[in-house]
């Protein structure tokens, strides 16, 4: 297909429930209530009623094996037309920009005109999986033909076959958990404590700046009585965050930097984003906040230790800013999603980092420097939370509304995410 | 809400009995609007020689009613008006009124008295004057006697003003429908030719856009039906904490939810904005966002005070002077009904409420506000009116301790209090294009209770 073929993906809005630490608010609700209710706001503040979408495109991480439709389902709890398709999306901590990716491609390309993107994910409501034995006697006694089968089957079950296995985020092929990889990363990078603990605190300050001065109006709805992110700490100082003990790379002894404080804590909650064609926008009377310009997936070879599991964005941005020639000063706001403080610094540090740049990205020079002040302006992972596939929805629509009425800025987007994998974005206003 | 249980008893065979020959009151079912159904079930009797009389039964006949100009004996009524507008001292009085008593044991349940008057204020003629506010006298004395859900309320014309135009008719077909329910002893002015008749009686705000504040729940998400029922495309405010009972409502009624919290500075821009961007026009606002923080004087502090001036007047006020700056709320510049403003006022603003100095100054504000600003939407073809809802059975009211609260119910001439609905429904009259010729006036929606509640 033609360059000429391709037309704008507008971003024209989003929604979400405020996110809420895992086993508070929502411990009740599962993902299909949190992704429905997501939906339902965004369908109220865009009128949307009776509208047929042309596709859904969402996801959790954790996820019980009987939403396997989750998405789907979810738009049939909403008042959108139910001839709306739907699918899922799973791409670890990226899901959420993953879908919003794809389906502004699919507009790009014509294939669809509108599309609703988004994730969901609930630590609270996690899927609890059995032993492989007490799976295995099961499944022989559901294959049984006779009583006497099924209880010949069944008596093979010993009590140790019936521990639940506890959800886990460690990584499979390293059984080490994403804090603990971080730690190393950190260490090898030196990231310190005090800038961790500076850029937590610069979180919570900016996200409670952005409430009150009602930045949240119009992209969160509440939930179950929860009006703003009950990980926001707008009271926390540099000498609160400071007293904190370690909580990751104990291992480290005194160099261990990585506490509960600067580290994103489990959350729960559900994001949206509505994208359009320019026709379409126009036709439903909504409003153009962004343009979605690009994005650039990336991954990294951690498991034996080449590379941090947490740094594919860096690969990705580099990739990502060549392919649209620009550096990172073009941009004047940039969104970078923290698993943990560290992660962002590291990332900021290897961009910087000539070495890096020369050895493993393949560039001439270092990639550039970040403007602190344009970073997370509105507050980020650290303060509102990480429901892992929710975050690329909280993200895109935030920057977009920043964005909205400075035509042609731009704004830059970092995910990284588990098994080493992480998205990159460019938006830009209008 | 909680449960009237004293009126679904007195509503049992039993129950009907027992009241009756105990003397207690009978609250009876009222008669509500329903899409679809008669205006009104039964003949109407229009009573009188006058100018308005001869013009009201030809209006009634063109709604295809069961007109008569006199009732047999044995024959049931529905409802009655009484023309009262060439009177020109007491004593012509006389015969209509004494007419209007014979039919009153031959009304229906849930059946209206309806006088039709000229305003007192137009003439210096004290015999005319006296005539006509002797009027409004008999009026709410009548409303006082009506039995089994009836009403009897009045239209006031301005001198000289044609008793055939749009406005006269858009007030007498509310009085008679069952959507002025639970307003009883009241007068609706009609001070000008201004207004259209619709062109489907059940669909009167067809293609308007309006904007409800405070429209999460209660009264305000009741006014989001009606007027969503009616015809309306609705844009529904609250404070962003509310925002998913807002959007529960709004996706009910194919409307836009907007968070906001109406004290803020731009809250007038932000809704025109809101609106200029999915509709391109606005034509309704109805300001129903309030709230109380009862205290006695003696024990209120500044917060108190402040927060419900501020919520319930000094946002209006605001948000009032950003519409009538903007093109966007001019609808008449686009040759259709000017626009339209409601504001809930409350009876409290009227007789005052122990424990309600900063509610009823609010209140009692928002009617001042209202009658002060008629001629700024007049330039414009519009109107601006405040309804005064009485004891309504809601969330609020709900918490009222139970004794009080009974009392409450019963202190007015239907026995019983009223709906959310019920204030809706003269909400979405005062918005219609018929009602074009009535502003700058405060309808009480209360069953003509006796004191503010």
């Amino acid at each position: 297909m033609s360059a000429q073929n391709i037309r704008d993906a507008v971003i024209i809005g989003g929604n979400r429930i405020p996110f809420a630490r895992a086993h508070t608010a929502y411990a009740t609700a599962g993902n299909q209530d949190m992704l429905t209710s997501t939906l339902n706001g965004l369908v109220a503040r865009f009128g949307l009623q009776g509208e047929q979408i042309g596709t859904v495109a969402a996801g959790a991480v954790m996820k019980h094996s009987k939403n396997f439709n989750l998405t789907r389902e979810s738009v049939l709890g909403t008042p959108l037309d139910p001839k709306t398709p739907a699918f899922d999306v799973q791409m670890a901590c990226a899901t959420g920009m993953e879908a919003i990716g794809s389906m502004a491609n699919k507009i790009k390309l014509g294939q669809i005109d509108s599309a609703i993107a988004g994730g969901v994910d609930s630590i609270s409501d996690a899927p609890i999986v059995v032993t492989d034995e007490l799976r295995g006697i099961l499944m022989e006694a559901n294959r049984a033909k006779t009583l006497s089968q099924r209880l010949k089957a069944l008596s093979k079950i010993r009590p140790a076959h019936l521990a639940p296995q506890a959800p886990g985020v460690n990584e499979p092929r390293t059984g080490m958990s994403m804090g603990e990889h971080m730690a190393i990363t950190a260490h090898a990078w030196g990231i310190t404590r005090a800038e961790q603990d500076e850029l937590a605190l610069a979180s919570h300050k900016n996200l409670a700046a952005a409430y009150d001065r009602g930045f949240f109006d119009d992209l969160i709805t509440p939930f179950k009585n929860v009006s703003r992110d009950t990980n926001m700490r707008a009271d926390s100082t540099l000498e609160k965050l400071g007293k904190l003990s370690p909580a990751f790379g104990k291992d480290l002894g005194a160099e261990a930097t990585m506490t509960a404080a600067n580290s994103t804590a489990l959350t729960d909650g559900a994001s949206a984003v509505l994208l359009g064609s320019e026709e379409w926008a126009d036709q439903h009377d909504l409003p153009k906040l962004a343009n979605f310009i690009d994005y650039e997936e990336g991954a990294v070879d951690f498991v034996d230790g080449a590379e941090g599991l947490l740094m594919a964005p860096a690969y990705a941005a580099a990739r990502m800013l060549k392919r649209n020639n620009l550096s990172f000063s073009d941009f004047e706001y940039l969104e970078i999603h923290e698993a943990f403080a560290s992660t962002v610094l590291a990332q900021i540090k290897a961009w910087e980092s000539e070495e890096f740049c020369k050895n493993k990205l393949g560039l001439d020079s270092a990639l550039g420097t970040i403007d602190r002040s344009r970073l997370n302006v509105n507050g980020s992972s650290l303060a509102a939370g990480h429901p892992f596939a929710a975050t690329g929805g909280r993200i895109v629509a935030s920057l977009a509304k920043a964005l909205h009425g400075k035509p042609g800025k731009l704004g830059f987007i970092s995910v990284c995410a588990a098994g080493g994998q992480g998205i990159t974005a460019i938006i830009e206003g209008r | 809400m909680a449960r009237d249980t004293y009126t679904e008893f007195a509503n049992t065979g039993f129950g009907r009995t027992l009241t009756k020959n105990l003397g207690l009151p009978q609250p009876a079912k009222l008669r509500r609007h329903r899409p679809g159904r008669p205006l009104i079930d039964g003949p109407v009797v229009v009573l009188g020689s006058s100018e308005a009389a001869s013009a009201l039964a030809d209006r009634l006949l063109s709604w295809d009613l069961d007109v008569r100009r006199h009732l047999g004996p044995k024959e049931k009524v529905a409802g009655v008006v009484a023309c009262f507008d060439s009177a020109s001292s007491p004593a012509d009085l006389s015969e209509t009124v004494l007419e209007i008593g014979m039919l009153l044991k031959q009304l229906k349940p849930s059946g209206r008295v309806i006088t039709v008057s000229r305003d007192p204020q137009g003439t210096s003629d004290p015999s005319v004057r006296a005539a006509r506010s002797a009027v409004q006298g008999l009026t709410r004395s009548t409303a006082h006697e009506m039995r089994a859900g009836g009403t009897a309320n009045g239209i006031v014309l301005a001198d000289e003003l044609d008793p055939s135009a749009p406005g006269v008719a858009g007030a007498l077909r509310f009085l008679l429908s069952g959507r002025s329910a639970f307003v009883s002893g009241q007068f609706i002015s009609v001070d000008s030719v201004n207004g259209a008749l619709p062109q489907n009686w059940d669909r009167p705000l067809q293609g308007q856009v309006a904007v409800v504040t405070g429209a999460a729940r209660g009264i305000g998400a009741s006014i989001a039906r009606v007027l969503h029922r009616d015809g309306a495309s609705l844009i529904l405010v609250d404070i962003p904490a509310a925002g998913e009972q807002l959007a529960a409502v709004a996706n009910e009624v194919s409307g836009t939810a907007l968070q906001l919290d109406i004290t803020a500075e731009n809250a007038g821009e932000r809704i025109l904005g809101h609106a200029r961007q999915h509709h391109g026009r606005l034509d309704i606002v109805v300001h129903n966002a309030g709230i109380t923080r009862d205290k006695l004087l003696a024990n209120m502090d500044e917060s108190r005070w402040n927060s419900v001036i501020a919520v319930n007047i000094e946002s209006q006020l605001r948000m009032n002077r950003a519409f009538l700056a903007s093109d966007l709320f001019n609808s008449d510049a686009r040759g259709a009904m000017g626009p339209r403003i409601i504001s809930l006022a409350s009876t409290s603003g009227i007789a005052g409420n122990r424990g309600q100095t900063n509610y009823a100054a609010s209140k009692a504000g928002v009617m001042g506000m209202v009658s002060a600003t008629a001629d700024q939407l007049a330039a414009r073809h519009g109107t601006i009116n405040a309804v005064a809802p009485g004891f309504i059975e809601t969330e609020m009211t709900a918490k009222i301790p139970f004794a009080t609260r009974e009392v409450a119910r019963r202190l007015n001439s239907l026995n019983q209090g009223g709906l959310p609905v019920d204030v809706a429904e003269t909400i979405s009259f005062l918005a219609s294009p018929q009602a074009g010729g009535t502003s700058g006036l405060t309808l009480r929606v209360c069953g003509q209770n006796l004191v503010g509640a």
